[in-house]
């Protein structure tokens, strides 16, 4: 166990590197460069142009301003954007909070939903309830989240005017933030209760859009977890012992099927991340993604270069995470 | 002695993708408080299947159906499946032949066994330790203070075995139900296990229905033998007599297989063929394509399972005292 998790962390620094000389790679194949960018139409004389490369260490070669910028990740700096002069760091600990806030309630709602939904899939299997469930989950996990946000925003938004469009908050509350959390910034550190209610509404939609998919994969993961599980001798046991058949399932079953399927939540948070660029994009949530987008358009390569990598490390240290709740879910590994 | 458990005309078929298979036809099961019953049998004669019905515990793709299942005269078929959940597990208590496989690996074995405490009669957490404790030393677990913490994973099959009696019989169930229980186990440690069963049955006066397909075992341990073939009962007699004189031919082959038997022998004798699965039931007698004193009779016609000198045999030509079949001749006349 010990061995397994130096190995895993042994690993990490050269998958970072790897991170970094992808993002690089990526960023400065992108055509056009932050200079040309914030000219735009209006042209500029070739010096002027020259001297922001310049100031901005874009007349270096490439394998310079690579081995430069590692050098400076090695101490502990991600730069400054190159548009706002911003550091890094300072940015994404701002944006960082609204994504973290969705990524959680989008996750909470798809396990809340996905996990009944599995378990009651697989005790009632073949049945009509069943198949119905299976059609919606691979619906579900196919969903473009593209189309899928805008087709809430169309019926939810605009046809029934049900929620908010776009943002956060309504525009009539400023909350301080304390948190980043605006759920515990509006409801703790404000006097006005409208702005909690109005930060729920504004997450309801986006919530739905990035839950879907997890919570369809997890909805499917539990229940072939649980058809493995159900037929087990243990299963056969318990209800021997003339315990209720909820229990059975739940206590007995359930907490067995939960150990397959926490790997693959482990795996989501990746992909949860992706699709929050996506839903970001399309809610205008002003979250690591949103900003992440932005910074594409304007070719900020410290913003993106060190928003990967930060993502990069984001993942990293939840799949160690989700090793270490596996070994504790699972007892088997112990000896 | 009264009667604990009275099962009549039980038939258990199941849908398969090959068509309907009646793994257990028929079966009567009566066992008395305090008796020791043994079903033996081949693999594959149903005898899991037939008590698995009684608990309630087949998959739903086994049809039962029943003239009767009864303990201590109550009705199980109309019980409520809560009244029925009071029975089972408490009154009724069962031990399966995988013991690391029926334990849960997700949780303690102290944890498994203070369950079923706290299902049949909430008691308070430290009284649940205090009875966990004494179970584990009651069915021979060594340092049950450190046991009780550990996982099923953790132990040997035996002891595991130990465990899953101990929560057999935590609730004091008045019939217990043990399902090869030393089938699976190591050849060291399985006489320790049969012998913890068998003392366990004397001290607390419980029913016990042992199941095995090893004669030896039901040699040590019954009172009474029922013995089962491709989902029938092909004889049933008090343990003497039925060791003495067989009255089912199939009987007296299993019993010729038996080690202490086959002195003199140069092998052991076995069987010849195998038990008949779902696509070739024989019409007529089931154990005709394996029996000595096949007839055509036999191949045309089931026997029904009728009285003979204190047994019940399902036979048309039951074996005398002198092991000869009674009317027989090599043509099948009666
Ligand atoms: N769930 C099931 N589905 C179909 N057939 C089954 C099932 N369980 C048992 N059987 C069949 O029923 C017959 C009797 O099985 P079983 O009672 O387990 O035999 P044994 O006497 O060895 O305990 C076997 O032929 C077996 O294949
Ligand atoms: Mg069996």
């Amino acid at each position: 166990m010990i061995r397994h998790f130096a190995r895993r962390l042994a690993l990490i620094v050269p998958t970072l590197v790897g991170v970094t000389l992808l993002g690089f790679i990526l960023v400065h194949a992108v055509p056009g460069d932050p200079v040309e960018v914030r000219t735009g139409e209006r042209g500029i004389s070739p010096e002027r142009l020259a001297y922001f490369r310049h100031e901005l260490g874009l007349d270096q070669p490439l394998w310079k301003q690579f081995a430069d910028y590692e050098w400076q990740l090695l101490h502990g700096n991600l730069g400054r954007s190159l548009v706002t002069q911003e550091s890094v760091w300072t940015e994404f600990t701002t944006f960082f909070p609204a994504t973290l806030e969705l990524g959680i309630c989008a996750l909470t709602f798809a396990l809340v939903i996905g996990l009944p939904l599995g378990v009651i899939a697989a005790v009632r299997r073949g049945s009509a309830l069943d198949y119905g469930l299976i059609g919606i989950s691979v619906t579900g996990a196919s969903m473009p989240i593209f189309w899928w946000g805008l087709m809430v925003i169309l019926v939810f938004s605009v046809a029934l005017g049900w929620t908010p469009v776009s943002g956060r908050i309504d525009e009539l509350y400023y909350i301080e933030p304390h948190t980043g959390f605006l759920l515990i910034d509006s409801l703790f550190f404000s006097d006005d209760k409208g702005a909690f209610i109005s930060t729920v509404r504004h997450l309801i939609l986006p919530t739905i859009v990035l839950g879907t998919i997890p919570l369809a994969t997890i909805a499917r993961m539990t229940r072939s977890a649980m058809l493995e599980v159900l037929g087990e001798d243990y299963v056969r046991t318990a209800r021997a012992k003339g315990l209720a058949p909820s229990r059975v399932v739940v206590v007995h079953a359930l907490r067995n099927a939960l150990i397959p399927v926490v790997t693959v939540l482990g795996l989501q948070v990746g992909a949860l991340l992706g699709g929050a660029i996506l839903t970001e994009t399309v809610f205008s949530w002003p979250g690591v993604g949103h900003w992440l987008v932005e910074s594409v358009q304007r070719r900020d390569y410290n913003v993106l270069q060190g928003g990967t990598l930060l993502i990069a490390i984001l993942v990293m240290l939840v799949n160690l995470g989700v090793d270490v709740l596996y070994g504790v879910l699972n007892p088997r590994l112990r000896r | 002695m009264s009667s604990l458990l009275d099962v009549r005309d039980l038939s258990v078929a199941f849908d398969t993708a090959a068509g309907r298979f009646n793994a257990v036809q028929s079966v009567d099961l009566t066992v008395a408080s305090g008796e020791v019953l043994c079903v033996v049998g081949e693999s594959g004669s149903g005898k899991s299947v037939s008590v698995l019905a009684v608990m309630g515990l087949l998959p739903p793709t086994g049809r039962v159906t029943s003239q009767e299942i009864r303990f201590r005269g109550e009705d199980l078929r109309t019980a409520t499946p809560r009244a029925r959940r009071r029975l089972i597990g408490r009154d009724v208590a069962m031990v399966f032949q995988e013991p690391t496989s029926s334990l849960n690996p997700c949780y303690t074995i102290g944890w498994q066994i203070g369950e079923a405490l706290r299902v049949h009669g909430a008691t308070a957490p430290s009284q649940v330790r205090r009875r966990v404790l004494d179970l584990l030393g009651q069915v021979g677990v060594p340092a049950p203070e450190q046991r009780m913490r550990s996982f099923p994973h953790q132990l040997s099959g035996g002891l595991n075995q130990r465990v899953m009696i101990a929560m057999a019989i935590a609730c004091d169930p008045a019939l217990l139900i043990a399902d090869e229980p030393t089938t699976a186990l190591d050849v060291t440690v399985q006489q320790g296990v049969l012998d913890l069963l068998v003392g366990l049955q004397r001290d607390r006066g419980m029913g016990l229905v042992l199941i095995t397909h090893d004669m030896g075992v039901v040699a040590q341990t019954a009172q009474r033998v029922q013995v089962m073939y491709a989902g029938q009962v092909m004889e049933e007699q008090p343990a003497d007599p039925l060791f003495a004189h067989p009255r089912h031919p199939y009987t007296a082959a299993l019993l010729d297989a038996l080690p202490e038997r086959a002195e003199g022998k140069l092998r052991l004798p076995t069987i010849p063929g195998m038990v008949p699965g779902i696509d070739d039931r024989p019409g007529g007698c089931l154990f005709a394509p394996r029996c000595r004193f096949t007839t055509p009779k036999c191949t045309a016609d089931r026997p029904a399972l009728r009285p003979v000198n204190g047994a019940k045999v399902r036979c048309h030509y039951p074996l005398d005292d002198a092991g000869q079949p009674t009317g027989w001749t090599l043509g099948g006349s009666t």
